[in-house]
């Protein structure tokens, strides 16, 4: 993918070493990527269900709406912002899927669209808030959070919207492009949103003065960067991916489930984080950000599979993200 | 190098992992009971979890026992279900969050030859061998044959519903009425109220009721939040002579029997549950037809009983 080459673009001035930073960088996703395929190889030789093509796509398609959504906080996270409005505001757009399909009897073409396009509203008054407001990211998406999750219950009267009558709608996600292949288009959907994500960030504009906000927020304004058109952006961009997960969950679950997403948020920064990309802003990228995902479903279905007691499972994921966490820090420490 | 030290310590992880294995998770040798429930941490679902261990033990069956944070949790329920089934066990039970959203894995499960047996509700689905579950009609009956008897055949009575959508609402609401209507021309019942489970809504509901019924003499609700809801409204509109009854067990109810602010309550029976879950499961592997219902019981509980020997097994605190 695109993006592998992403990390560190723009880093702190005591930073920029060139050939050395770069080759860091390559050596973190490394890193993230042996990981996960230490502890898959682990499952494999711990179970013989694990490896498997059923659970290979069963594993791929339990990680599309945290993957979704980590791919699109990346950005925000990048920026040096947070976005805890992700989970709930994913259950608020699918239930504006269901009103619009279903109560108004919209077609799936306006429907998904407008769904997506609305995620992207309540990005926009995540940036607005930010931005023109001031107020710290963590607030401002904080209520956000509430406020979603709350439309949510009121628009769906706080009873779940079926979309057994919306024909096509359910293929969205578990249909497969090629027929009789299994697999399912909701995992493809994730990977083209992924190179999406990716190239906003590594190929554009709009990406290097992400990385560079992130960074170093006071030079980037000097340096003569509307920095707060960059972060309205990227909040806008958090938004829509966040639509698109409301989309893939309503279509997995053939229902708009208004009271759910509280908690999503956490994962995907979790996913995030695990990726490699720094809390503080200015590092990271979307590959990584994949492969925390993948880690985090991989021992999700893997610990399950081994039938580890449930509660044993917890412990182990959060040991995993603190190793991913002192990792992160061990390479900031060489730096400084 | 440095950076190779969190990998190290992965490492190290995975080693503790392969080290427990055995302790944990289940002996291969033996009929395997996948148990996807809907919840995990609620001591009515641990209750759950207990009777269905204990059961599998006496038989000679290995359970796993797995279920979501919370009810909403639709899709981490989806996950697991779907990661049960990947183990390939000899029986599935399911206590399914959303039927429909369980359809396609249901058909998974029965193309690869897992008979599935529901429990604690319904699935909508022809796939589900049997349904252990509480009968909560009869139950809520015996709630209300309760109340009558304790008010002398007379007087208004108040119901607290937890829902007014779900299987288990409607049918505690309409056994608890249906009883009513029957059997005690003598008292008066309001309309039905809903508070979603929740203790303060259902208190604020209580409080309102009591305002604008002030002559009320009886309370029925219709689960532990209801309960402990109608408990505290009751409490703060000052009302003492008002007779409550509730439904399943908990601590805060317990405790309320003990010191007689809720005259007593009808519990369901998780253990039996998990117990007869095991039971139809290994039924079920083994070929055996099943009626379609099986009922795990509830029982009636008061100051007298509640701490007897014979019930400490379906009152969970």
């Amino acid at each position: 993918m695109t993006a592998t080459d992403t990390t560190d673009t723009v880093d702190h001035p005591a930073r920029r070493g060139g050939l050395a930073g770069a080759a860091r960088a390559r050596l973190q996703q490394l890193l993230a990527l042996a990981s996960l395929l230490v502890i898959g190889a682990f499952f494999s030789v711990a179970s013989p269900f694990f490896l498997t093509y059923g659970n290979f796509t069963a594993i791929l398609f339990s990680t599309v709406v945290i993957g979704t959504l980590a791919v699109g906080t990346t950005l925000v996270i990048v920026s040096g912002g947070i976005d805890l409005s992700l989970g709930t505001g994913m259950a608020l757009c699918a239930v504006v899927a269901g009103v619009l399909m279903v109560d108004l009897g919209l077609p799936l073409a306006v429907g998904v669209p407008a769904a997506i396009l609305f995620g992207g509203l309540i990005g926009l008054v995540n940036g607005l808030n930010v931005t023109l407001l001031g107020i710290p990211p963590f607030i401002a998406t904080l209520a956000m959070m509430l406020v979603a999750g709350g439309l949510a219950l009121v628009l769906s009267n706080s009873a779940p919207i079926y979309f057994t009558d919306v024909p096509g709608y359910l293929d969205i996600s578990t249909g497969n492009l090629v027929p009789g292949v299994d697999f399912p288009n909701a995992v493809l959907i994730l990977l083209v949103a992924a190179v999406v994500a990716g190239l906003v960030l590594s190929r554009t504009v709009l990406g290097r003065h992400t990385y560079s906000v992130g960074s170093n927020e006071a030079a980037t304004a000097l340096s003569g960067v509307d920095v707060r058109r960059v972060k309205i952006a990227v909040y806008v961009l958090a938004g829509l991916f966040t639509g698109l997960a409301g989309i893939l969950i309503s279509a997995r679950l053939g229902s708009a489930q208004p009271a759910t997403g509280m908690g999503y948020e956490l994962q995907a920064i979790a996913a995030v984080v695990i990726g490699g990309t720094s809390l503080s802003g200015g590092r990271g990228s979307v590959v990584g950000t994949l492969i925390g995902a993948l880690i985090i479903s991989v021992l999700n279905n893997g610990l399950q599979i081994m039938s580890i007691p449930q509660e044993w499972q917890n412990v182990i994921l959060g040991c995993v993200i603190l190793v991913a966490v002192y990792a992160d820090m061990l390479r900031r420490r060489r730096r400084g | 190098m440095r950076g190779i030290r969190p990998l190290a310590v992965l490492g190290a992880l995975a080693v503790a992992l392969t080290g427990c294995g055995p302790g944990w998770g289940h002996d291969p040798d033996l009929p395997h009971i996948a148990i996807v429930s809907k919840g995990f941490q609620h001591q009515f679902w641990q209750a759950v979890k207990r009777g269905a261990e204990e059961e599998a033990e006496r038989r000679g069956a290995g359970v796993t026992f797995m279920g979501p944070p919370t009810e909403q949790d639709v899709e981490a329920q989806l996950n697991m279900l779907t990661n049960a089934i990947a183990r390939q066990p000899d029986a599935i039970g399911l206590a399914a969050l959303d039927s429909r959203a369980t359809e396609p894995l249901l058909r998974q499960a029965e193309e690869a030859g897992i008979p599935v047996i529901a429990f604690d509700s319904g699935v909508d689905s022809e796939i589900p061998r049997t349904t252990v579950a509480t009968d909560n009609r009869a139950a809520a009956a015996l709630a209300a044959e309760h109340l009558a008897g304790l008010l002398g055949g007379t007087g208004t009575v108040g119901l607290v519903v937890h829902d007014q959508t779900s299987g288990s609402g409607v049918d505690r609401r309409d056994g608890f009425l249906d009883w009513m209507r029957a059997n005690a021309p003598g008292i008066t019942v309001l309309d039905p109220q809903y508070g979603g489970g929740d203790q303060l809504v259902s208190a604020d509901i209580t409080k309102a009721v009591l305002a604008a019924n002030p002559d009320l003499d009886g309370l029925y609700a219709s689960n532990e939040g209801s309960a402990v809801g109608v408990l505290r409204g009751v409490a703060e509109s000052g009302h003492e002579d008002l007779v409550v009854v509730g439904f399943d067990s908990g601590r805060a109810q317990l405790d309320a029997v003990r010191d007689g602010t809720l005259a007593g309550a009808v519990t369901q029976d998780p253990i039996d549950m998990g117990r007869r879950l095991v039971l139809a499961g290994l039924a079920a592997m083994d070929g055996e037809e099943l009626p379609a219902t099986v009922d795990t019981g509830f029982h009636w509980y008061d100051a007298r009983t509640v701490d007897d020997p014979a019930l400490a097994g379906v009152l969970y605190q």
